[in-house]
Order: structure tokens, then C-alpha cells, then sequence
């Protein structure tokens, strides 16, 4: 890159040219064939000079209809040059470059260099990088080699999901960081929702992920304010309303450096934290189990941010929402027993089942991408689900099923098949859609 | 040649952690250069499954190899670049050798002027991918939107001389895509493929 260096330095300071623009012509120019008056370079015409003049060929006359040619100096003439290749000059300044090729080696050999450096200029094509990719590649490269340190299974998911999202927020504009974006859950009785923007989602993904940074002993992104707020929705509003502004793109590198860090952590400290406690404020989850949680938060967020500025976006892989799909069947007898104390579940005092004991129990089937089938213990959390007391069944695709968990789809209306006792459908539904937050 | 800045730390970092056998460095590298890499590939291979190819083999490669990247010789970021488009263009030789002897049409002087064509063009996306960003808007708006130098100068809040630099340095830098007939490579292990 030898004739470019002295403007490479220059770089940054105003005036280039015009600071050293004594530079004789032809004459000390780096990269300059050597001069002469004998024949320049033929330098092909601009574009536009070409594709604009709706003029008849003209013939030997042309230079009369061609526009007079300013009276420029060597130096500026030689700084029109990037803008002459480009075409993206006056008519006139084009015409006076053109004149100056005929007479000046070194600028006619800097122009053929730029009029070809243009012809490698291509529209960056839209990088749709299959999302399956990431995974392929990963598992390819250990399989030849592998990993002393590997990223533990229960972790996977979370750094498949945060990767996808984050392959989205490269793709997309600064304006479409303040697209509107209408968060939805089901609060327990009825769809809620509240709106803020696609940084006002990735503010809240930092925070809640925050809870299992907190709890890794890494640093709390809600700083102070953490004693105060525990739970997701309280840290999420105390973050946004601690911060003056709404949130920009810049928030996307502090939640992808979270959650990297997250999973460099958790892959050095192992199986042996999988049981931590992460706390969620009213309720603690394994660190495992908060890890697939917020794999599924990341994906449903990701959701609603690509409806929000029109992208597509796939369901995760048939692995990894098998595990979410786990995860939220094994929480269920949970919420169905707490949203029994609080009389949105039928009584299930009728049916008390001594812990490991097998109780009635509700089918799960899911279909598709993901599926397998769960059973669903109705009456305790200490109860065993068991075939032979099975009372229903219902049947769904995993994703509906994963919408339905999100709160994204009314209970009353997940498109699910249903067989047997029609009120342990129902609250295993409303159980469901009950999981979701904000 | 200047004396390069000592390199930055991440790429140290990521050289360490490689090194060590860390599953979540690979992801991280990965999530930084995968679409740098996939682009690359398919600027020289024109073809979406030989890019996935590619992709595959060098973030493999980087990880079977970690030692192969110095940081004295430069960013990491250009260590990559290089390795893929030495990978695909040695795809595109063997796949073009193959179709060479295999329909006899064409010669081997087309199969290496097709073969620096593509070299040429993954070294100047590269280029433009990693040169400064006023340089690269400049040029957006000039080449793609068609806007002169004064409205270029006027989009980016900028004089018209800054407007008429930066699309001149710009085109220098892209122009020396032409200058080298593959990226200048890490010496790197040949053997790889």
C-alpha cells in the first residue's frame, strides 16, 4: 500500500491535500509510473458521465457540449480523485479531472488504481448465518478435540439462545432499538402485558440474568439497587427507572458480556454448582433449572423483539426446547398446588396423596419438534405421576405448549387436544400459562 | 513496517483460553468472527453450503491449532480472515481442478484467473469490512446510494474536502486488494486440509 501511506497517517486530521498540496505533478508522488508527456494510462469513463448524458453520440465536436473545464490546481484535482472513480462528482470537476489525466502521470495512475478498487465493491449481502451453524460447528470442533473445559449440558441451552438473539441485534438498525415492543404473561388469572421498546427488553434480560450472575458471586448489573428489588419485575423497573434515558443499542454489549461471562463461570465451577440456589425473590430455583429458564426467557424476549422489527426468527432446537419443555413440566405440580391455596384450582382435598406416593395424575404429550411425553402429578408436588392413575391427557405441538408457558397464548385458547377429567385439563392450562412473568 | 500496537488484550486472552481447552471460548470466537468467516467463504465459493463448509473448518482449525495464532503478528481478527480465505480458496481450486478434468472444458490459465478473481474479491470485502467506519460510510453512501461527494459530505456532517478524503483513502485502501494474490497469511499449517 505504498502510494496511500502518507494519507493513511494523515488520516483523522482535517485538509490533507491542502496542508502538503505542493507536490509537483508527476513529481514525488509514492507509486508514480515514471512521468513523462508520453501516454498516460487509459482510465476508463466514470459511470455517470456515461449513463446520464442522454445526448447523441457525440462526434468531433463533442468537446464543445462538454462542459468547460474548471481551472483546478494539481492538488485538488488530486483529491477529487476518490470522488471522480466513485462518479460522484459536478460535471465540471469531472471534465477537469479528465483533462488533468491526459497530462499528469501520477494522478492518471492513482485514478486507474481507483477507478479498479471500485469494481471490487459489492452490496454486503444480507448474512442470514443458518442458526443451526453455531451448534455444528461447536460439536464438530470437539468432537476432534475435546474440550478440557466443556460448557455443561444443562448450560448449552442458555448460550445457544443468547448467541441467537445476539446474531439478531447485530442485524438491526439503531432506530429499530427503539421499536416499540408490548411485553406479555398471563399474571395468574387474566393476560397482562407492558409495554417499552427492543432496548427496554434487553434491559430486562440483563437484569434477570443478573440474578444468576448475582448468584455465581459476578457482578450485580442493578448495582445498589438490588437489595431492594428481588424479584424480576421489581429489578427490571427499578433498572428502567434508574437509568435518565431509555435505553440505546449500547445496552446489547453489557447483557452479552453477562451472559458470556455467565457461561465461562458456570463451565468452571462445573456440575458441582448445577444445584446452587438462584434466587428469583418469591421462589429459588437450582442453578441448572435457572439457567434453562433463562434460556427460554432469552428465546421468548428474542420473539417478541423480531415481531417487533420484522425478522424472522426459528424455535430453538427440538434439544433444547425438550429441556425447556422439562423444566416447565416438572414445575407445574408446584404452581398447581400454590394456585390451589390461593382458589384458582379446584380442591384437591379429596384426593390427598402421601409424598412418593403415586397420585392422580394428567398426561402430557407433546408433538412435533421437541416433544415426548410427561406425567403430570395433580394433587402434590411430593406425589409420583403415575400411569395407572392417570385421569387425562392432552396433546400439543411444543411450540403452542412454549407459547402457552409464555403467557403469549390465553389458556382457554391453546390449541391442545384434551381427553378425560375436564377440570385437571383446565388447571394444568392455567398452571401453564400461570409460569409466565413479565 | 511500523511497529504494530501491542495486541489487544482479548485476542491474547482468546489465544489463552483457546489454548486451555475452554468450550466457551470457541462459542465466544465464534460469535465474534462466524459471520466475518461465513461471508468471506461465500464471497469466494458463491455457494451457501461450501461457505457452512468453510465455517466449519476454521473455527475447527483455530480450535485443534490455537498455537498457530501469534498475537505478535497481528490481530486476531485478520489471523482468521486470512485463514479462511486460504481455506476456500484452496476449496475452490479442488472443486474447480475436479470440474476441470471432469468436463475437459475450459483451461487451467481460466481456472487460475477465476481462482485470484475470487481471492482478490474476499481480500477487498475484508478490507472493507475492517476499514475505518467514517471510510466505509463515506463510500456506502457514494458507491450503493448513489449520492455525490457534496451530499456524501452533507449526510455525514462533514466539509466537503473531509467528504472528497475519506472517499479517496477509502478506494487507496480497497485498491490494495489488488496488490497480493492471496490475504498475507499466517504461514500457518498448510496441512490442515
Amino acid at each position: 500500500m505504498t502510494d496511500a501511506n502518507d494519507d493513511h497517517e494523515a488520516y483523522g486530521e482535517e485538509h490533507s491535500d491542502e496542508g502538503g498540496g505542493s507536490v509537483p505533478p508527476g513529481g514525488s508522488v509514492p507509486g508514480s509510473s515514471p512521468s513523462g508527456g508520453g501516454e498516460p494510462p487509459r482510465i476508463p469513463m466514470p459511470r455517470a458521465s456515461v449513463e446520464d448524458s442522454g445526448r447523441p453520440l457525440p462526434e468531433l465536436d463533442a468537446s464543445e457540449s462538454r462542459p468547460v473545464p474548471l481551472v483546478l490546481e494539481h492538488p485538488v484535482l488530486k483529491a477529487l480523485l476518490g470522488a471522480w472513480a466513485l462518479a460522484a462528482c459536478s460535471a465540471a470537476e469531472t471534465a477537469a479531472v479528465e483533462e488533468h489525466l491526459g497530462e499528469c502521470g501520477a494522478c492518471a495512475d492513482e485514478a486507474l488504481r481507483l477507478r479498479g478498487a471500485v469494481g471490487l465493491l459489492h452490496p454486503v449481502e444480507p448474512l442470514d448465518l443458518d442458526p443451526g451453524l453455531r451448534t455444528r460447528v461447536l460439536t464438530g470442533s470437539f468432537d476432534r478435540r475435546p474440550p478440557r473445559i466443556p460448557v455443561p449440558e444443562w448450560a448449552t441451552p442458555y448460550d445457544a439462545e443468547t448467541a441467537r438473539l445476539d446474531a439478531l441485534l447485530q442485524d438491526i438498525g439503531d432506530a429499530e432499538w427503539h421499536a416499540p415492543v408490548r411485553l406479555r404473561w398471563f399474571d395468574g388469572q387474566a393476560p397482562t402485558s407492558r409495554r417499552t421498546t427492543v432496548a427496554g427488553v434487553i434491559a430486562h434480560l440483563l437484569t434477570v440474568d443478573g440474578l444468576v450472575a448475582k448468584a455465581l458471586g459476578l457482578d450485580d448489573p442493578l448495582g445498589g439497587e438490588a437489595d431492594k428489588a428481588t424479584t424480576p419485575t421489581a429489578r427490571t423497573e427499578a433498572y428502567w427507572r434508574a437509568s435518565h434515558f431509555p435505553p440505546t443499542h449500547s445496552i446489547r454489549t453489557p447483557w452479552r458480556e453477562q451472559s458470556h461471562t455467565i457461561v465461562r463461570t458456570v463451565s468452571f465451577t462445573g456440575g458441582s454448582t448445577g444445584r446452587l440456589a438462584v434466587s428469583y425473590g418469591d421462589f429459588e430455583l437450582p442453578l441448572h433449572d435457572a439457567m434453562l429458564d433463562r434460556a427460554f426467557e432469552c428465546w421468548v424476549h428474542a420473539e417478541d423483539i423480531a415481531d417487533a422489527v420484522d425478522y424472522p426468527y426459528q424455535p430453538p432446537s427440538g434439544r433444547c426446547l425438550n429441556r425447556m419443555i422439562d423444566l416447565a413440566a416438572r414445575m407445574l405440580p408446584a404452581v398447581l398446588a400454590e394456585r390451589r391455596r390461593h382458589g384458582l384450582a379446584s380442591p384437591g382435598g379429596r384426593h390427598l396423596v402421601a409424598a412418593g406416593a403415586p397420585g392422580r395424575s394428567l398426561r402430557l404429550e407433546i408433538e412435533g419438534h421437541g416433544g415426548g411425553e410427561w406425567l403430570i402429578s395433580l394433587d402434590s408436588p411430593g406425589a409420583v405421576g403415575s400411569t395407572e392413575r392417570e385421569v387425562a391427557h392432552i396433546a400439543l405441538d411444543g411450540v403452542e405448549f412454549c407459547h402457552l408457558a409464555a403467557g403469549h397464548v390465553p389458556p382457554e385458547e391453546a390449541a391442545a387436544g384434551q381427553l378425560g377429567d375436564r377440570e385437571a385439563i383446565r388447571d394444568v392450562l392455567f398452571a401453564t400459562a400461570s409460569l409466565s412473568r413479565m | 513496517m511500523a511497529t504494530k500496537d501491542a495486541p489487544p488484550r482479548w485476542d491474547r486472552k482468546m489465544q489463552q483460553r483457546l489454548a486451555r481447552g475452554e468450550a466457551a471460548a470457541l462459542g465466544e470466537l465464534y460469535d465474534r468472527f462466524a459471520s466475518l468467516v461465513h461471508a468471506l467463504a461465500h464471497r469466494v465459493l458463491g455457494d451457501e453450503r461450501a461457505a457452512d463448509g468453510i465455517t466449519r473448518e476454521v473455527f475447527a482449525h483455530v480450535w485443534e491449532h490455537p498455537d498457530a495464532y501469534d498475537p505478535k503478528q497481528g490481530p486476531l481478527r485478520s489471523w482468521v480472515a486470512a485463514l479462511t480465505a486460504r481455506l476456500a480458496v484452496q476449496r475452490l481450486r479442488a472443486t474447480e481442478t475436479v470440474a476441470l478434468a471432469h468436463s475437459g472444458e475450459g483451461s487451467t490459465e481460466e481456472l487460475e484467473r477465476k481462482v485470484r478473481r475470487a481471492s482478490v474479491a474476499a481480500r477487498a470485502d475484508y478490507i472493507v469490512t475492517s476499514m475505518p467506519a467514517p471510510l466505509r460510510a463515506a463510500l456506502e453512501l457514494a458507491y450503493f446510494q448513489r449520492r455525490d461527494y457534496r451530499q456524501t459530505a452533507v449526510d455525514l456532517g462533514v466539509t466537503e474536502d473531509e467528504a472528497r478524503r475519506r472517499l479517496r483513502l477509502g478506494l487507496q485502501l480497497l485498491s490494495t486488494a489488488h496488490d497480493a494474490g492471496a490475504p498475507p497469511g499466517p504461514a500457518g499449517p498448510g496441512g490442515a486440509v
